[in-house]
């Protein structure tokens, strides 16, 4: 039971890891907090739903069609919001209320568009039965969700440190005026990081109905809290922590499933106040917090 | 001078709204309508003297309303306390949790606010949790048929809501405030000119936790049955927030005025179709946050206008 425990937890962290990332790149380039992430993972679900239930899509395709459409989708939104917001007083703050509007907006199209109905995608479109790993059985959608999302993380680093705009990119985490003064494109760049953030966010949602078991246009507000949950546990900003922040929350997570069954839900809010008040800066981090 | 000028604020802004929810009930049959009026100004005008004077978002700020409700309800269920007795329990349950919660003061910005969430959703999830149905009926509810008293709670709460405008006032109109303000802006700047920064935000901190425990405590007393979903409904925070940001945070006038355009226009359309006010609600919140993010009263204050 423990091993099973270990084993499914680490899977489940590798797809939690693909759902905090995109938060994190997001706060990580802007400085802003992307409340309405979880939603954009729900959008990434339905799609994937009705392209499965009217075309018969394999989720894996899905998944690559919902990752354009959702850089193409999230361009024009950083253009018209983001450059704005950073104008203003204390845009971190105001990034908070104005993505909570954002996500009210995006729900309640949803929620009027598809109903409040629970949906799901049978999970043996991903394959039937279980696989076995260590004499433990795992149920293959789990697995190929988990390796989807493996492979994503690393198209993430390769983007970040193997292309000549991932470097830009991380220019612009660095400090954001120097990135301005040495000429470049701040808006573009940080647009680009935005589009694939929300494309991760997307993507994830994809697998979301063989993760969850079910999908409705109100789950946004609690993945949000598992997706900061993994990243403040790994570290803000920086994406290679997010694999860190995902493994420990998916193995916690499967420990309390199997050993404290109705205290499980508590612990997402109580690694994350509990990592924030320890370290602020997250587990890989180095000092950033300023008083 | 200062102290004049507070009460002229005081009387302009607070007299007129109270003397209305004072005389409404006789002429307005809807008393929960009139109650979660005064619940949402109360609320707002709380969470006001955290953000406003402070700058701290609590994003959880329905812990402590969640916190006083349970507090109230325990005290009446198990030590069978008559009512004022179980609101002074409220009050010091919020109190409680804001005490024990105070370390998360030292965060700053986007994590503090996301660490209250977190810390908001963690007591709900053990006031609601099924093993602990001895103590707090867990998710079945609690019902407190033997308090119910519909118009005493009502004038309760307008006391409640008076007291708040009044701390308010005072906040706008002292040294103490004008501190609060300066660590807001800078806090180191302002502890270099003497300023006990830590002790003035958790001050700020323990009063906005008092101010909603005790509008949680009479909100138990007030609809006398519910469910931990209801008394730690996340909107319920939010729902200030959004109020005391609309009108205007660090003032007394703004506060009301958001609860009053916003909420009156969410029950105007809000019962009958939830989602379209929903949508409605976020293209506002989305529409001030880009254009007016400062509030309503920053149109008037931006003319040299000075605001109450």
């Amino acid at each position: 039971m423990l091993i099973h425990a270990l084993l499914s937890g680490l899977v489940f962290g590798l797809y939690f890891t693909l759902v905090g990332l995109g938060l994190n790149l997001i706060f990580g380039v802007m400085r802003i907090v992307n409340l309405a992430h979880g939603d954009f993972l729900m959008l990434g679900a339905f799609a994937a739903y009705w392209l499965f239930t009217l075309l018969g899509l394999h989720p894996l395709l899905s998944a690559l069609c919902v990752f354009a459409a959702f850089i193409i989708l999230g361009i024009p939104i950083y253009y018209l919001v983001v450059p704005r917001l950073q104008q203003s007083r204390d845009s971190e703050m105001l990034s908070l209320i104005l993505f909570f509007g954002l996500s009210q907006i995006v729900e309640a199209l949803a929620s009027i568009a598809f109903g409040s109905t629970e949906r799901s995608i049978p999970g043996k479109v991903l394959g039937v039965g279980s696989a076995h790993l260590f004499g433990q059985g795992l149920p293959i959608a789990w697995l190929f969700s988990g390796g989807v999302s493996a492979v994503a993380v690393l198209f993430v680093y390769l983007y970040l440190y193997r292309t000549r705009l991932g470097t830009l990119t991380r220019a612009v985490m660095v400090s954001r005026d120097e990135a301005l003064a040495t000429g470049i494109d701040v808006h573009w760049v940080s647009a680009i990081a935005f589009g694939i953030g929300i494309a991760l966010a997307g993507v994830s949602g994809v697998f979301a109905p063989f993760m969850f078991g079910s999908i409705t246009p109100a789950m946004g507000v609690e993945v949000n809290v598992a997706a900061f949950a993994v990243i403040v546990v790994g570290t803000l900003g920086n994406p290679v922590g997010t694999a860190l922040g995902g493994a420990i929350y998916g193995v916690s997570l499967m420990l309390m499933q199997t050993y404290l069954g109705s205290w499980s839900n508590i612990l997402p809010n109580l690694l994350l106040i509990a990592v924030l008040l320890a370290r602020p800066q997250g587990l890989l981090g180095r000092k950033v917090r300023h008083a | 001078m200062l102290r004049r000028r507070a009460l002229r604020d005081f009387l302009i802004v607070a007299g007129p709204l109270l003397l209305l929810l004072a005389v409404l009930p006789f002429v307005y049959s809807n008393t929960l309508l009139l109650f979660n009026f005064v619940m949402f100004l109360t609320l707002a005008q709380g969470l006001n003297i955290l953000y406003g004077f402070t700058g701290f978002l609590p994003f959880g700020y329905v812990g402590f309303f969640g916190a006083g409700a349970y507090g109230f309800a325990l005290a009446v269920m198990h030590f069978q306390l008559p009512p004022f007795g179980a609101l002074a329990v409220a009050g010091c349950a919020a109190v409680l949790l804001g005490v024990i919660l105070s370390p998360l003061m030292r965060l700053s910005g986007a994590y503090f606010a996301i660490a209250n969430l977190a810390a908001a959703q963690a007591v709900y999830q053990v006031v609601s949790n099924p093993a602990l149905e001895d103590v707090t009926r867990g998710p079945y509810g609690v019902s407190l048929t033997d308090t119910y008293a519909p118009g005493l709670s009502y004038g309760t709460s307008v006391a409640i809501l008076a007291g708040t405008l009044a701390v308010v006032v005072w906040l706008r109109n002292s040294d103490f405030g004008l501190s609060l303000r300066a660590t807001r802006e800078d806090p180191i700047s302002a502890g270099m000119a003497g300023v006990a920064v830590v002790r003035g935000r958790i001050i700020a901190w323990l009063i906005s936790a008092l101010i909603a425990g005790l509008t949680g405590g009479v909100f138990a007393w007030h609809v006398s049955v519910f469910y931990p979903e209801t008394a730690f409904d996340f909107s319920i925070g939010i729902f200030a927030i959004v109020f005391t940001l609309f009108g205007g945070s660090a003032t007394l006038l703004g506060p009301v005025l958001g609860v009053l355009i916003l909420y009156g226009l969410y029950n105007a359309i809000g019962i009958t179709v939830p989602q379209y006010f929903q949508l409605i609600y976020g293209v506002l919140i989305v529409g001030f946050a880009l254009f007016l993010p400062d509030g309503l009263t920053s149109l008037l204050t931006r003319r040299g206008l000075r605001v109450p």
